[in-house]
């Protein structure tokens, strides 16, 4: 995928435990000092279920978008079970949280 | 209860004709939105990270700023979005969550909000349609209607509401290792990448198609009269609730359900057998015709 990303998108995982707590926060503040714009969601999963209106402007249809949130398999086939579908497995790259460490999740989800 | 959600977008705008917020202030104001179930965008100078993809429905947006003059009025091109625009400057980070709750008091947007009581946990099936063989075994399976079919016949989760929360039963029922749950602990369930092993192990699977009250989904593929009659025979409420308790208590000691769902299970909520004849009546159907 490109280099440099038309979205990032963080998702704060809010109604579970599974992503470990220092790794969300360090990730966010890294987001927020960033000085880039940014979308973060309560929770991927809540808005997947409930087919948010949102979540079909998560992701960018002709460039790329890179999430950090969990499993790349979970989070594909829950934005398609959302009816917002990757565009394509190149143009979206998911970083996961409840595997990585923070500072290489914000390498890949800041680099350019 | 999540037709009482409706969604409601907050903007933390830090681009032209604002000033960037304290660094505390921006971390501490987006984390606990986040954490009280809100989405937040942060949009600042750098802008060309920013392309729109059309909105499909109308939603209340707040657009939160330090402006250096008036906050502006601000208009959706498309109609749809209902844009407020607030000006923090004054404000510390209480004041700014306490005026988004407001605002969204008066959008009147419900919101399921983490820890509180009466949240709806997200807890659902995922499938990997790379996997899946659409071979229905999670349709029979599920006593709660949680998967259905679309118009191509093709297994979807259609009432995600349904599902019991923490139970990844169906999970352990698919031949091909294709449903998640993606706030499982562990893996694959959660979407780990799978491996041959786990493939392997879910071959092994208990009889849990008894749960339904009888070798239905066998029975169906033959369509024996032997197996009719033996259906037609657990229709006695009574029996099919006592075989509906050795099986439960048979997955509980396989640990596919964990003691604390199958604690909170209600038997006489589970299907009725007049229920499971229909249920199975639609698997026949759409076995014959596909
Ligand atoms: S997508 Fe993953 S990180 Fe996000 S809410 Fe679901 S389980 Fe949590
Ligand atoms: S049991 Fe698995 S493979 Fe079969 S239809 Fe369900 S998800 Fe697909």
């Amino acid at each position: 995928m490109s280099d440099t990303p038309s979205k990032i998108l963080y998702c704060r995982c809010a109604f579970a435990k599974v992503v470990p707590d220092g790794v969300k926060t360090e990730v966010l503040d890294g987001l927020c000092e960033s000085g880039k714009s940014f979308e973060s969601v309560a929770d991927l999963c809540e808005m997947a279920a409930r087919k948010d209106p949102r979540i079909q402007t998560l992701l960018d249809e002709s460039g790329t978008t890179r999430i950090a949130a969990c499993y790349p398999r979970a989070v594909k086939w829950l934005f398609h079970q959302a009816e917002a579908p990757f565009p394509s497995d190149d143009q979206v790259e998911v970083i996961n949280m409840r595997e990585e460490k923070a500072p290489d999740i914000l390498e890949k989800l800041l680099k350019s | 209860m999540k037709n009482d959600i409706h969604p409601f977008q907050v903007v933390l705008y830090e681009g032209k004709g604002a000033s960037a917020w304290d660094k505390a202030e921006r971390l501490s104001v987006t984390a606990t939105l986040l954490d009280k179930g809100y989405s937040v965008k942060r949009i600042t100078e750098n802008v060309a990270n920013e392309s729109t993809s059309p909105v499909s429905d109308a939603y209340p947006v707040l657009i939160l700023g330090e402006f250096n003059e008036a906050a502006p009025d601000v208009f959706d091109g498309s109609g749809k979005l209902e844009i407020t625009t607030r000006d923090t400057a004054d404000l510390d980070s209480d004041g700014i969550l306490e005026l988004v709750a407001t605002v969204r008091g008066e959008k009147d947007a419900g919101l399921n909000q983490p820890g509180e009581k009466g949240a709806w946990k997200p807890w659902f099936p995922v499938i990997d349609y790379d996997r899946c063989t659409n071979c229905m075994q999670c349709l029979s399976f599920c006593l709660f209607d949680v998967y259905g079919v679309d118009d191509e016949k093709e297994i979807q989760v259609q009432n995600n509401d349904n599902c019991k929360t923490n139970c990844p039963a169906c999970s352990r029922v698919c031949p091909e290792v294709a449903i998640m749950f993606p706030k499982y602990t562990s893996g694959p369930i959660n979407g780990e990448p799978v491996k041959e092993e786990d493939v392997a192990r879910e071959s092994m699977k208990v009889d849990i198609t008894s749960l339904l009250g009888g070798d239905i989904y066998s029975s169906l593929k033959t369509r024996s009269e032997k197996a009719k009659s033996r259906f037609s025979k657990e229709r006695s409420p009574d029996k099919a609730l006592t075989e509906r308790k050795k099986c439960l208590t048979k997955l509980q000691q396989s640990g596919i359900i964990p003691a604390e769902v199958l604690a909170e299970l209600d038997l006489s909520t589970l299907p009725s057998p007049d229920e499971i004849q229909r249920k199975a009546e639609e698997m026949a159907k759409l076995m014959g015709e596909s």
